[in-house]
């Protein structure tokens, strides 16, 4: 104590500790302290961000060309002069451009129900709020055994034992393809478009759908023609985001339609495909000599980074400008 | 982050208020049809749930029997065999059999071949005839012959099936408690700094760069814990494994630290500004405003985000199949290799037979997992949910 206390004669006051710490000194060297610990601990983290992002550009930079992105592997998958991508970009591609047709119209309707009928009071608002929120959290290697068990095993066998019962080995339940694991990962991603489009459909203003309303429109025209259009942004956000986390994804396409290697492109919904992500796990793991490959595998990881971080930046400035709109609004 | 998070404060307020023209019967129709599309997500979780739980049922139900030793038959004895007897030899239901007779007659072929082989080479002595899938086998440990004392072995590819699922849940936990240790405080910190100490421009910056962290994939990760956290950590421990829960569960941190921060963020920042605000007025620093008030009054969300981070970390998939060492050693040592729940499901689930006890035995793993971030989910709902609630109250 730095303060002298006057010597007077009545007994002392007991002070509650807690509270004389805030009272007295507004900076003191704990609060500096903890200050630059919390400080340190978010730039550690930026710090971990930019090291793995320096590494991989560093030593993946090098590799990367136009003829590594536009040649396939069948010459030789482990030789960095001859190995190429494009075969898992295809796959890529179209798994998750196959998976956005499914889950987009269904994320959509989901929010638009959720914010422009359901109550939150409701029991079954709770209840989908739920389950939406807890099939956000179910791990995605689950989603694979259910890919697996549901969509190839009683889906696919379901249509082979009615239509194809004389094809040996079955049509559609032979085993993984572009449509199961593009229907795989529209579960595992309706989440995502279903929050992100109910946040941007939360940020128009309710006096616009009260001036339609007003004006005569019933509400589902006021959904489907003030609404909707400007809610677009949001969905569009929604869409990215859920393309950017499926293109990473491998686990619930392990068993659902990823190929380790095949010659060619996929064909069709039933084909197998190769996948960027896969690839990754493929090279790092089971490649014959891993030095040889480390270049392959690093630029693969370059063009799977570069991908979602493209995905993912632009999805992140078209909610920034949702949030502005949104606090300017209120 | 959380959907349930919004609540009925904006445009709901017009939900049921009949406003505008008279509804028209096509009209009717489609908002029908909008609330029947909205109940996808209830249906995907009960499927998710059905369809995993459904393909381990007859392993709970004990209806598996996967001895090792079975009566001697020769291979045309076994195929000459009745359907029912068939199909309890090789460990299936009679209708699944039988859809695999029709669907695929060469795999049925195989599987036949396969269990002859076992047959001929089946062990006889005293663990020939144990059922290695009953509940004891699976959760307690036995004295297998050649071993000295009572283990608990993972070891579904042997002439006897172990099945023991204590090693893969001690892994999974060791990796997640590491994972844990590693990303708590550090996100904790953050999400303090970001949304109470730091300065608004700095935190604009912040958030973003943080959450940029959740956009690399989980075999991104796993990847760089593999090729470079292993080797660069290696020197620490030159006589343990270098693949272990150490290098998998530091990587499984970076990728539940966004899940942590911003469910943490957003907590605190649910607290009124008042709060702040009356702290600061009586002479607090903000380091102390945030610690003293802001910190206890966002308690049960930071409780959320940890327990979303737990489920999140345990359910991690990529990172530990590449990163852990997927060596099933029952031990309690951080530095040995670990194999999880997941990275087991991932590694074996190709060598599987469709219906038999190792399928069965995988798919039992996967509802284990499901289960448990089910309820970990469920629990950090309802605190967020009781948060939010509160906190829009008093406010």
């Amino acid at each position: 104590m730095d303060v002298q206390t006057p010597q007077l004669h009545f007994k002392e006051q007991p002070i509650d500790p807690d509270f004389g710490d805030f009272r007295v000194k507004s900076r003191d060297f704990a609060s500096y302290f903890f200050t630059g610990l919390t400080g340190l601990a978010t730039w550690l983290i930026v710090a971990l961000l930019a090291v793995i992002l320096a590494n991989v550009v560093y030593h993946g930079w090098g590799t990367l060309s136009w003829r590594f992105i536009s040649s396939d592997s069948s010459e030789d998958m482990f030789d960095a002069t001859r190995a190429g991508v494009l075969p898992m970009i295809v796959g890529t591609s179209a798994r998750v451009i196959l998976m956005t047709l499914f889950v987009l119209p269904i994320g959509v309707i989901t929010a638009i129900y959720l914010t422009e009928y359901a109550r939150s009071t409701w029991m079954i608002t709770r209840i989908i709020r739920g389950a939406v929120n807890n099939l956000a959290g179910v791990p995605s290697i689950v989603f694979g055994l259910f890919g697996a068990g549901f969509f190839i095993y009683f889906v696919g066998r379901g249509i082979d034992s009615v239509f194809y019962s004389e094809v040996e080995g079955g049509v559609w339940g032979k085993g993984g393809g572009l449509l199961w694991a593009s229907l795989t990962l529209a579960v595992m991603t309706l989440p995502v478009v279903i929050v992100a489009t109910e946040e941007s459909l939360r940020a128009i203003p309710p006096g616009l759908r009260e001036a339609s309303l007003a004006l005569g429109a019933t509400k589902l025209q006021t959904i489907w023609k003030i609404v909707l259009p400007q809610a677009l942004p949001g969905i569009m956000t929604g869409g990215i985001l859920s393309v950017s986390r499926a293109a990473g994804e491998v686990a619930p396409i392990l068993f659902t339609g990823a190929a380790y290697y095949m010659a060619g492109y996929p064909e069709g919904l039933r084909d197998k495909f190769m996948d960027l992500g896969y690839h990754v796990f493929a090279l790092s793991t089971q490649s014959p000599n891993i030095e040889m490959t480390r270049p392959i595998l690093y630029a693969t990881v370059l063009v799977l980074l570069i991908l979602t971080f493209t995905l993912n930046l632009v999805a992140i400035l078209i909610r920034a400008r949702i949030r502005r709109q949104m606090r300017s609004m209120h | 982050m959380t959907p349930a998070d919004n609540n009925s404060n904006t445009p709901n307020d017009w939900a049921g208020v009949r406003r505008g023209q008279q509804r028209r019967p096509l009209e009717w129709l489609v908002e029908k049809g909008i609330f029947l599309v909205s109940l996808s997500a209830i249906l995907m979780v009960f499927l998710i749930f059905l369809f995993v739980a459904r393909e381990s049922l007859p392993l709970v139900l004990g209806q598996v029997d996967a001895r090792a030793a079975r009566t001697s038959m020769t291979l045309d004895q076994i195929k000459a065999l009745p359907t029912a007897e068939l199909a309890k030899l090789l460990a299936m239901s009679e209708s699944e059999l039988a859809t695999m007779q029709k669907a695929e007659p060469e795999t049925v072929t195989l599987l036949i071949d396969a269990k002859f082989e076992e047959i001929v080479v089946a062990p006889t002595d005293k663990d020939a005839n144990i059922n290695p899938v009953a509940w004891r086998y699976l959760l307690r440990p036995h004295e297998w012959s050649g071993y000295a004392k009572p283990e608990y072995i993972w070891q579904p590819v042997s002439t006897i099936h172990k099945y023991n699922i204590i090693p893969l849940v001690v892994g999974s936990l060791k990796a997640t408690l590491v994972a844990l240790l590693f990303s708590v405080p550090l996100s904790l910190g953050a999400a303090i700094y970001v949304s109470q100490l730091a300065a608004p421009r700095t935190r604009e910056l912040l958030k973003p760069a943080i959450e940029m962290l959740a956009g690399i994939p989980s075999v991104v990760l796993g990847f760089f814990a593999l090729i470079v956290m292993a080797s660069v950590l290696y020197p620490l421990y030159p006589d343990k494994s270098r693949l272990n829960a150490v290098v998998a569960g530091v990587a499984l941190g970076f990728a539940i630290i966004p899940v942590v921060f911003s469910i943490a963020e957003d907590a605190l920042t649910s607290v009124p500004r008042s709060y702040t605000q009356a702290a600061l007025a009586l002479g607090a620093s903000k380091w102390q405003a945030a610690w003293k008030v802001v910190l206890p009054a966002a308690i049960p969300g930071v409780f959320a985000a940890v327990v979303l981070g737990f489920g999140r970390a345990i359910g991690e998939t990529m990172i530990v199949l590449m990163a852990s060492g997927n060596a099933s050693i029952m031990s309690l040592d951080l530095f040995d290799s670990v194999r999880t729940i997941t990275a087991t499901i991932a590694a074996e689930m190709g060598e599987a037979v469709k219906g038999g006890d190792h399928y069965q035995m995988l798919f039992l793993l996967g509802t284990l997992l499901f289960a448990v971030t089910f309820i970990s989910n469920l629990v950090a709902d309802q605190v967020i949910h009781r948060l939010k609630a509160k906190m829009e109250g008093r406010a």
